[in-house]
């Protein structure tokens, strides 16, 4: 067997390791083995984790020596955005105040992906807690797209999507708080979801902006994406916010095609300053595309959506200050080895720890939130939310999904946006509004544009990851995304 | 809306950030211009409207109150950056300077 992992998929390796074409000890070697090539150039992982990866690994041969029936993901070798805890790793948030801090428990997504017989390869780089769209904002330098390692990969989510891109690992987890896994998943050319508010349990992932957080997968194909969210939803007794439904296999409706199915165009999303053409035109062919499958394409305004980027870039400060606020040298995290008082501690220690975009982050929202300014801004920004959540929900009583395009722009140059925060922040102004509304969406890539992927979102009201997923798997089947990055190609030859 | 480095400094104290001369330069530059953007919502007549805090409506999450292992005091006490005793050892709080300003 090929032990090229950019061209296998989850399923294809499920079935190796149950039928003993393939040991899940070889699988671990050969992830290690594409990493150990490409990684110097990609810089896709804060820590490898080689001990536990080869742990999980034993746990499934052992599994297969028996006999034993395999659990759906066993032997898929998946990496984490290294916001997650897993025992026996550090989990830094790519940030210094972190870059020290050992998980005591394990983040209830990774441990279901655990359960599931994935393979932990490692920790992946991310924009410093998650604030940023291109993974520059890292204490541990950028990750690389490989498409052009001189441009970025997107973010936060950078790291994870870089190593599905390259082929390092099958699946990786990152988080999405504004647009951070279908943005790089854009930018690398991966199927990148973000399912619905509440799905997956947010238990020990280091919280950014707790009512809009949400961890979901990057995969190559729209089914390993469908397999992956299977392994991750449901409820959670450890976060009262997760919800509790029945059971979903995400991946039975997959092969129903987009017969039928009402696809809603967001016209005033492609008439939205700042949008590539290129971009604008390949999202319009993919809705010809649904057309041509027999969808019934239709064109709706989200007349607020453009307000989404404001409220956001008011809740989203606002939230992680309240949430960073418990980084203050005191229980963990970086500490200054010379403080006067308690009150120093505090202010030196989250000074020194923070980077840049972290300090203008917490500055924002606590000025959001702070006394003669809060119902101006945070009170406001509350109302748009509102308003938002009305827009969709008109649009999903003409439409079962809606197409917008992922991102603005295809992946930009490292350094490009790196001094001007405003610019990078409407990188983000497709996705921001599901976060706003909590509904599901992927980015699926939908062609090139100078050589580089363009992403395709498909939205879907709250809890229709099984039509939003129908409809990428329809798409995928009639326009194929069968280009690899060239470092790709290149190790493959 | 401009801020001035004196509300940057005010607002730096409240998010107990012990910021540089210059970082507060450069802030106040980058925070107006991004409150300026954000403000657009400003122009939004929303009376009446309902303010969401979260997009879905979950009720009495409540779990079963059963009394399970949580974190043991070597776990918490596992990333401190300095302890003593199964404490955490901090410096002195009555009288520090923060206390007095804010």
């Amino acid at each position: 067997m090929n032990l090229d992992l950019s061209r296998l998929t989850a399923g294809r390796i499920r079935d190796a390791v149950a039928s003993r074409e393939v040991s899940a000890m070889e699988l671990v070697e050969a992830s290690y083995a594409r990493i150990g090539a490409l990684e110097e150039r990609v810089h896709a992982f804060n820590q490898l984790t080689r001990e536990i990866a080869l742990r999980a690994a034993e746990r499934v041969d052992s599994m297969v020596a028996e006999g034993a029936g395999l659990p759906p993901l066993a032997g898929v070798p998946v990496a984490f955005k290294d916001n997650m805890n897993v025992v026996g790793t550090n989990t830094t948030c790519s940030a210094r105040i972190l870059a020290d801090h050992a998980s005591v428990y394990d983040c209830t997504a990774v441990g279901r992906m655990l359960a599931a017989g994935a393979l932990p390869i490692g920790k992946c780089n991310m924009d410093e807690f998650a604030f940023g769209s291109s993974t520059e904002n890292s204490a541990f330098g950028p990750t690389h797209n490989p498409w052009d390692l001189d441009r970025v990969p997107g973010g936060s989510s950078g790291g994870s999507a870089a190593a599905v891109s390259a082929g390092m690992v099958t699946i990786a987890l990152g988080s999405d708080t504004g647009g951070s896994i279908r943005q790089p998943g854009a930018l690398t050319g991966t199927v990148a979801m973000k399912p619905t508010y509440g799905r997956v349990s947010r238990y020990g992932l280091v919280a950014f902006a707790s009512s809009l957080d949400q961890i979901g997968p990057f995969t190559k194909t729209v089914e390993e994406c469908a397999q992956a969210l299977n392994a991750i939803c449901g409820w959670d007794p450890m976060d009262a916010t997760s919800v509790r439904r029945p059971e979903e296999d995400f991946t039975a409706s997959l092969r129903e095609g987009a017969r039928g199915l009402r696809v809603g165009v967001v016209r005033d999303m492609l008439s939205a300053e700042g949008l590539a053409p290129d971009v604008r035109s390949q999202v319009l062919a993919a809705a010809d595309t649904f057309a041509e499958l027999g969808a019934e394409v239709g064109e709706v305004d989200l007349p607020h959506a453009k307000y989404g980027l404001d409220a956001y870039y008011i809740i989203g400060p606002a939230e992680a200050s309240s949430n960073l606020a418990r980084f203050d040298g005191i229980r963990y995290g970086y500490r200054v080895s010379d403080p006067n008082d308690v009150v120093d501690l505090y202010m030196r220690s989250r000074a020194e720890g923070f980077g840049a975009e972290s300090i203008r982050r917490i500055m924002i929202g606590t000025y959001a939130l702070s006394a003669g300014y809060y119902e101006a801004y945070y009170g406001q920004a509350q109302k748009v939310r509102t308003l938002i959540i009305e827009d969709f929900a008109r649009a999903f009583e003409r439409f079962d999904v809606l197409l917008t395009p992922t991102s603005p722009t295809v992946a930009f140059r490292i350094g490009e946006k790196a001094d001007d925060p405003l610019q990078m922040y409407l990188s983000d102004v497709y996705t921001i509004p599901a976060n706003l509304a909590g509904i599901p969406g992927v980015s699926i890539p939908c062609g090139l544009s100078e050589g580089l992927p363009v992403g395709l979102q498909i939205l879907g009201p709250h809890f229709s990851e099984s039509t939003v997923l129908r409809a990428a798997a329809a798409f995928e089947e009639a326009r194929p995304f069968d280009v690899v990055p060239p470092l790709v190609g290149e190790l493959a030859a | 809306m401009a801020i001035s480095e004196e509300q940057v400094r005010h607002v730096a104290l409240l998010a107990r950030l012990a910021l540089t001369d210059e970082q507060v330069r450069v802030l106040a530059g980058q925070l107006s211009t991004i409150l300026d953007h954000v403000e657009t919502i400003q122009e939004l007549n929303l009376a009446g409207v309902l303010p969401t805090a979260h997009a879905l409506a979950v009720t009495n999450a409540q779990r079963p109150d059963e009394v399970v292992p949580g974190l043991s005091q070597e776990q918490a006490l596992r990333n401190a950056p300095k302890q003593r005793d199964g404490y955490f050892v901090i410096p002195r709080i009555a009288g520090a300077d923060g206390d007095l300003a804010v």
